[in-house]
């Protein structure tokens, strides 16, 4: 079963910005767009593995620092003529509250 | 309701307005297209190689029906619209369909010219324009021999190109002696029409056709010398008349073509017109570069944005014949007073010819090496003052010290499968069909679909030659300026300028006042603004670390797999046995595993997870030492050599300079990367020539060298002037610095800004104006008070922790 876990405030996320959860074996980077919508994503690029969390937010993109590459954050695809996606958690904001839903299974993988 | 737009004319131009429109509003107007001819939208440019066999119509579709589906288009093709209603505002077609509009563009392109000689109408009589005479052309190439055209111009040259690769016999008639007189001088011609006679092309010059005999279909064309030749079939390729006609019915005010103003907008302010059809400030073009100019400015004006003004366009052309290699621009025949410079060699079969005027390029011819030509073309457009390059102009950029891919010069004679791209290893097939099968145009979107030219940009002049030699001068090498990003219609100078003169103080702020298209903007200009705020108003602007490139954020050098690099300073390159053994315990400590000493004369730890770089940075600050920037745009590193002190041969001290040097500029952000390097004497160890900033000690002083690059492109610096002591090395360095820093654009190094603004120009403001230089050099350390805070110390004792901690998953 998949449970909502508080794993930040949203002040803790930079507007714009990023932090990386560790959980179990995966990273998962937490975005904040400037209208403080919060996206989840594994971080890890569709091209090359580059950590998206690094890139640049804008918008409710975020581009790859390695080869920029930009990354819906909604939908974990590429775009513009590029291919590949990432995979997306669920999460949201309660209060001041950031929560993200995640499997155990998830968790182990 | 949403308002109703109809364009008439499905072509190029046409087309291309819609898609501008598209990008940046798309759910503005209900839209509809009439277009005459019985197809999606397509590159009329590409129907000469079709023509020569080289392509196919399905390759040269730009946008099919598919694609009016997908945008919400309603496509009436194969209707020509023959009446305007402007009082109901519809326009009628002739099947008697009629749509509404509240804003139309009429964009119906050029009709051939077909002289009006005796027997001009008789079938076998054909223009080339559209895929239907390409298909007649076809047709008659199967069952007939003979082939006459009449033009020997662009047009009518590559209709004779493609009838002999389609294996008739072709005689070329033209009215002057010098083939394609409106690009070429006489020599180049005479190279042209030899190696054109060469490959099997007959050519009648200064024949004036008198009229076309035959009964049922053609069979001579008779000149006014009275002599005939054999045809079985008569092309025209004389020319092209814009095609008025539907305008001028409905009473808008034509000349030669639909007049226009610098939005688009003919005299009836809901009505506009772009393309060949299109008459602005006295001009009419024949050629896309200039109708994608019209189409960005008038879909900006239909999305209501209303900034964007077409302001004309210098034109380029190039020959779509392949093996022929021929560049055209500007005022190629000198006018009285101007200068001719002129590069000939028979034997190579190459001739190039740039027509000078005060100072400036006005003018080039190019046949049988044209790789120069968007070169040429941009120093044109620019008005770039060539005083500086005059004695090696001729020779190309590469002999500016292009060393980067040698001889390739000729992309033509390149094989289908010669790497381009060494970065992302792509070559020269994959490029060709990626433009022919996807419509791309310009060079950001062969970036996009390929990726050749994006990473280290070193093949750009070699994608950029495929591009024009693929779609001919449809490619717009050099826009006349050059938007930041796709966020705006600004340049760097543009916004540059606001910045100042509006005294714009932050980036929410400059966006607004210069109406950028996205709110956050992208990780093109973010950065670019950020850099820019800083430069301007130092203690003020308060740096935004979002909109910080990643190394520039982490203070490290992101690597492949997420870790991070750190290389300490070590000032002039020297270090002290306490320091080496403080470098080696940082690296036992947190396991770096490699070391490694770079090519700037210092240490790199590679392969510190992000979480230990604080600890990292704690242990190395204790030991002394402070960020070496090897992630910054920023000052990188000071090269020095032995010098004075120890080298038999050295002249001064170049270590204690080299310290000197370092400690006045470190922590300074910079347009780009900006490397230092100061020799003991002109044998020049510390390859101080292909520095941004060189010094080279010499028994009377010092030689000050500016402008080098060791990288993409080698360039050697150049000698900017010589002084005497330190205080004058340092003062010109730190003013150099600060003119780099207020004047260049963002991620231009110093080595392409000396070429774009000249030598001349820096040493204006260097040498000659004294105050000038040292008001720069003040402004320079005014700056380095802020600039001058070590940002490792700062997060080891703690800052902007959460960039350097990860939360962990507790659930
Ligand atoms: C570490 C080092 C290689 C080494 O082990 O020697 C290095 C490593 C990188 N160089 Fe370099 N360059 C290094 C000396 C040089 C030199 C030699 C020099 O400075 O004397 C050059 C040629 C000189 C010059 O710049 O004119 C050089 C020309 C480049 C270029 C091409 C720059 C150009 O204008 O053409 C790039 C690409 C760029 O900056 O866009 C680049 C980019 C890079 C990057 C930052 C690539 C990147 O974006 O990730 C590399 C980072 C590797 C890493 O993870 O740390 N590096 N790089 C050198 C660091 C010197 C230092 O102490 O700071
Ligand atoms: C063989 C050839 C080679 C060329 N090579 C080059 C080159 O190398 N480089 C370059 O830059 N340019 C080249 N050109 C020129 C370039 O193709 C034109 O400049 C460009 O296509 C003009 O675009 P346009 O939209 O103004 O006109 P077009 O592309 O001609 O589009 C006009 C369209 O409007 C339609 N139309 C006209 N009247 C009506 C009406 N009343 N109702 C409905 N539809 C109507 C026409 O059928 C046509 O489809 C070449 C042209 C040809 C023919
Ligand atoms: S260190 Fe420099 S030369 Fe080496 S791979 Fe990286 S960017 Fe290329
Ligand atoms: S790994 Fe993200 S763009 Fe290459």
């Amino acid at each position: 079963m998949t449970e909502w876990t508080e794993i930040t405030k949203l002040d803790q996320i930079p507007r714009l910005g990023s932090r990386v959860l560790k959980a179990g074996g995966v990273d998962i980077a937490i975005f904040r767009t400037a209208k403080d919508t919060v996206f989840a994503l594994k971080d890890q690029c569709p091209h090359k593995q580059g950590p998206l969390s690094q890139g640049i937010v804008h918008g409710t993109s975020v581009t790859c620092p390695l080869h920029n590459w930009k990354i819906d954050l909604a939908s974990g695809e590429a775009q513009g003529p590029d291919k590949g996606c990432t995979n997306v958690y669920p999460v949201k904001v309660e209060g001041d509250s950031v929560y993200l839903a995640l499997s155990a299974d998830e968790v182990a993988a | 309701m949403k308002e109703k737009l109809v364009l008439v004319g499905n072509g190029m131009a046409g087309v291309r307005t819609l898609e501008e429109l598209l990008k940046i509003r798309s759910d503005s107007y209900e839209i509809s297209v009439f277009g005459a001819e019985p197809y999606g939208n397509y590159n009329r440019i590409l129907l000469s190689p079709v023509l020569a066999g080289d392509k196919t119509i399905d390759e040269i579709m730009l946008n099919d029906e598919q694609w009016y589906r997908d945008n919400e288009i309603n496509l009436y093709k194969g209707r020509r619209v023959v009446e305007i209603d402007r009082a109901h505002r519809k326009v009628i077609a002739e099947d008697g369909t009629s749509v509404g509009y509240d804003r139309l563009v009429i964009a119906t392109g050029s009709n051939p010219f077909i002289i009006p000689v005796p027997g001009s109408e008789l079938p076998g009589v054909i223009a080339f324009r559209d895929i239907r005479d390409v298909d007649l052309m076809l047709d008659a190439s199967r069952h007939h021999k003979k082939a006459v055209v009449i033009g020997g111009g662009l047009l009518g040259l590559e209709a004779a190109n493609g009838l002999m690769k389609r294996g008739m016999e072709v005689t070329v008639v033209h009215l002057l002696d010098t083939l394609m007189e409106r690009q070429l001088d006489k020599p180049a011609a005479d190279l042209l029409k030899a190696s054109l006679q060469e490959r099997g092309l007959n050519l009648l010059m200064e024949r004036q056709t008198e009229s076309i005999l035959g009964n049922d279909r053609v069979s001579a064309v008779r000149f006014s010398d009275g002599s005939e030749i054999e045809a079985d079939i008569v092309v025209m390729g004389v020319g092209i008349k814009p095609n008025v006609d539907l305008a001028r019915s409905a009473g808008l005010y034509c000349d030669r073509g639909i007049i226009v103003n610098d939005t688009l907008q003919t005299f009836d302010p809901r009505i506009y017109a772009v393309g060949e059809c299109a008459q602005h400030r006295g001009t009419t073009y024949g050629l896309v570069a200039p109708l994608f100019d019209q189409a960005r400015v008038c879909a900006n004006h239909l999305a209501q944005l209303g900034y964007a003004r077409y302001e004309g366009s210098v034109t380029s052309t190039k020959l779509k014949v392949t093996g022929i290699d021929l560049f055209s621009a500007g005022e190629f025949n000198e006018a009285e007073g101007d200068e001719a410079m002129v590069l000939q060699d028979p034997a190579a079969g190459t001739y190039k010819k740039l027509v000078i005027r005060d100072n400036r390029v006005k003018g080039a011819v190019l046949y049988g090496d044209t790789i120069d030509g968007s070169w040429y073309f941009q120093l044109m457009r620019e008005g770039t003052a060539i005083a500086d390059i005059r004695r090696t102009i001729l020779f190309g950029q590469h002999d500016l010290g292009d060393a980067g891919h040698g001889d390739e010069t000729r992309v033509n004679a390149l094989s289908n499968d010669s790497e381009i791209c060494g970065c992302n290893g792509i070559c020269k097939g994959e490029i060709v069909q990626a433009i022919t099968s996807k419509g791309l145009f310009t060079l950001e979107e062969v970036r996009a679909h390929t990726k050749a030219s994006s990473s280290c940009g070193s093949c750009t002049g070699l994608v950029e030659a495929l591009l024009s030699s693929t779609v001919g001068e449809g490619y717009d090498a050099t826009p006349s300026k050059k938007p930041i990003c796709a966020c705006t219609e600004y340049s760097h100078d543009d916004v540059i300028a606001a910045i100042k003169t509006n005294r714009l103080k932050s980036m929410e702020v400059v966006r607004e006042f210069l109406e950028w298209k996205s709110p956050d903007g992208c990780h093109v200009c973010r950065p670019a603004l950020n850099y820019y705020l800083l430069a301007y108003w130092p203690g003020e602007y308060q740096d935004d670390a979002q909109s910080r490139f990643i190394n520039e954020r982490a203070h490290g050098n992101i690597q492949k797999d997420g870790s991070y690099s750190v290389v300490p300073r070590m000032f002039g390159g020297l270090c002290t046995p306490d320091e080496l053994r403080a470098i080696a315990d940082v690296a036992d400590k947190y396991s770096v595993p490699e070391m490694k000493v770079t090519g700037g004369q210092r240490i790199d730890l590679f392969g510190v997870n992000k979480e230990d770089l604080p600890g990292v940075w704690k242990d190395l600050s204790k030991a002394g030492f402070i960020s070496g920037h090897a992630y910054g745009k920023a000052l990188r590193t000071v090269k020095t050599c032995a010098g004075k002190t120890w080298c038999r041969f050295g002249t001064q001290n170049s270590t204690g300079l080299g310290v000197q040097l370092e400690k006045l500029t470190w922590g300074s952000w910079m347009p780009h990367k900006f490397k230092l390097a100061v020799s003991g004497c002109p044998r020049n160890c510390a390859e101080a020539t292909i520095k941004d900033f060189g010094v080279v000690c010499v028994d009377s002083g010092y030689e000050l060298h500016i402008g080098g690059n060791g990288g993409i492109k080698v360039r050697v610096t150049d000698l900017l002037t010589r002084v005497e002591t330190e205080e004058e090395v340092l003062e010109y360095c730190g003013a150099f610095i600060q003119l780099y820093r207020e004047e260049a654009h963002y991620l231009e190094r110093t080595a392409p800004w000396v070429e774009r603004v000249s030598l001349s120009y820096i040493k204006g403001r260097i040498l000659d104006d004294v105050e000038g230089r040292k008001a720069l050099y003040s402004r320079f350390r005014y700056s380095q008070q802020f600039a001058q805070v070590d940002p490792w110390k700062e997060r080891a004792e703690g800052g902007e922790r959460n960039e350097f901690t990860p939360l962990r998953f507790a659930g």
